[in-house]
């Protein structure tokens, strides 16, 4: 990243200053390599996703003035990227290799949280989720957020995340995955019920009691 | 009637696909009778909007 022509204009002075801020920079990019690699769960396509998205928005840097809409934009950047990738290549690993995790899963899990009737275990019930006190978006909820997504097993994290974050429709995902809608649905089910329970445990109801 | 197990299985396939008469109403007759349903529902479409924030606000990665 190296153009010298591009502080004629005091936009792209300014802005180009946040590209200059090694701290915010390399915050910025492991940020986007974790994200990335979670995805495509190849280190060097995560990598070059990561190094295309980043050129991208140096290219276009004079839209940017704060650092903040400069990591919205090049989030989204990556964000197609990725959605390419996901689309273009049949996946290296196949979904029926991942791992369903050491912890409570699938069918086990439908055991815990239901009794033999299908009905929900007392204890299992979900409870109101209300955070009178602060708003929901701050740093502390997102980590536990991130930590919830990470104690998924890898096969429900990579699918909830094509699904939620990156919108991929059940046709794209069950195509480029060799996997049926049923059980996509399962798959995205059981993630749900696991980080619903997680962040109830980890944050509406840990709240409460501090 | 639908056992919550059940029920829980349509509110988050509801978010995947659209959910057919029968199953729509076999939902509503459960989750009139049923508050941690009912819960459960209000908490999974909070999970998509969460979702959708987490894509967006510039603060959370």
């Amino acid at each position: 990243m190296t153009n010298a022509s591009i502080s004629s204009n005091p936009a792209h002075t300014q802005a180009a200053s946040i590209f200059m801020n090694a701290e915010f920079m390399n915050d910025l990019r492991l940020q986007m390599v974790k994200f990335a690699r979670i995805q495509v769960r190849d280190e060097q396509l995560a990598e070059d996703a990561v190094q295309e998205a980043m050129l991208s928005a140096y290219q276009n840097i004079d839209r940017f003035s704060r650092q903040a809409a400069l990591k919205t934009w090049v989030f989204s950047i990556l964000k197609n990227k990725l959605i390419d990738l996901l689309r273009k290549e049949k996946r290296h690993t196949a979904a029926s290799q991942l791992e369903d995790g050491p912890n409570v899963n699938g069918e086990e899990l439908i055991e815990v949280l239901f009794n033999k009737h299908g009905h929900w275990q007392k204890s299992e019930r979900p409870k109101k989720w209300d955070t009178p006190d602060h708003c929901v978006e701050n740093a502390h909820f997102w980590r536990v957020f991130d930590a919830c997504l990470n104690a998924l097993p890898e096969k429900y994290s990579r699918f909830f995340m094509m699904r939620e974050f990156l919108e991929m429709d059940t046709a794209e995902i069950c195509h480029n995955e060799d996997l049926t809608v049923t059980n996509l649905n399962v798959t995205l089910y059981r993630a749900r019920l696991r980080l619903r329970e997680c962040l109830e445990d980890n944050w509406y109801q840990a709240e409460k009691s501090s | 009637m639908m056992s919550c197990h059940q029920a829980t299985q349509l509110l988050s396939e509801k978010l995947d696909r659209p959910l057919d008469t029968k199953e729509k109403i076999a939902l509503g007759v459960h989750t009139t009778m049923c508050p941690p349903c009912r819960r459960f529902a209000q908490q999974m479409e909070e999970l998509r909007s969460i979702s959708k924030r987490y894509m967006k606000d510039p603060d959370v990665k």
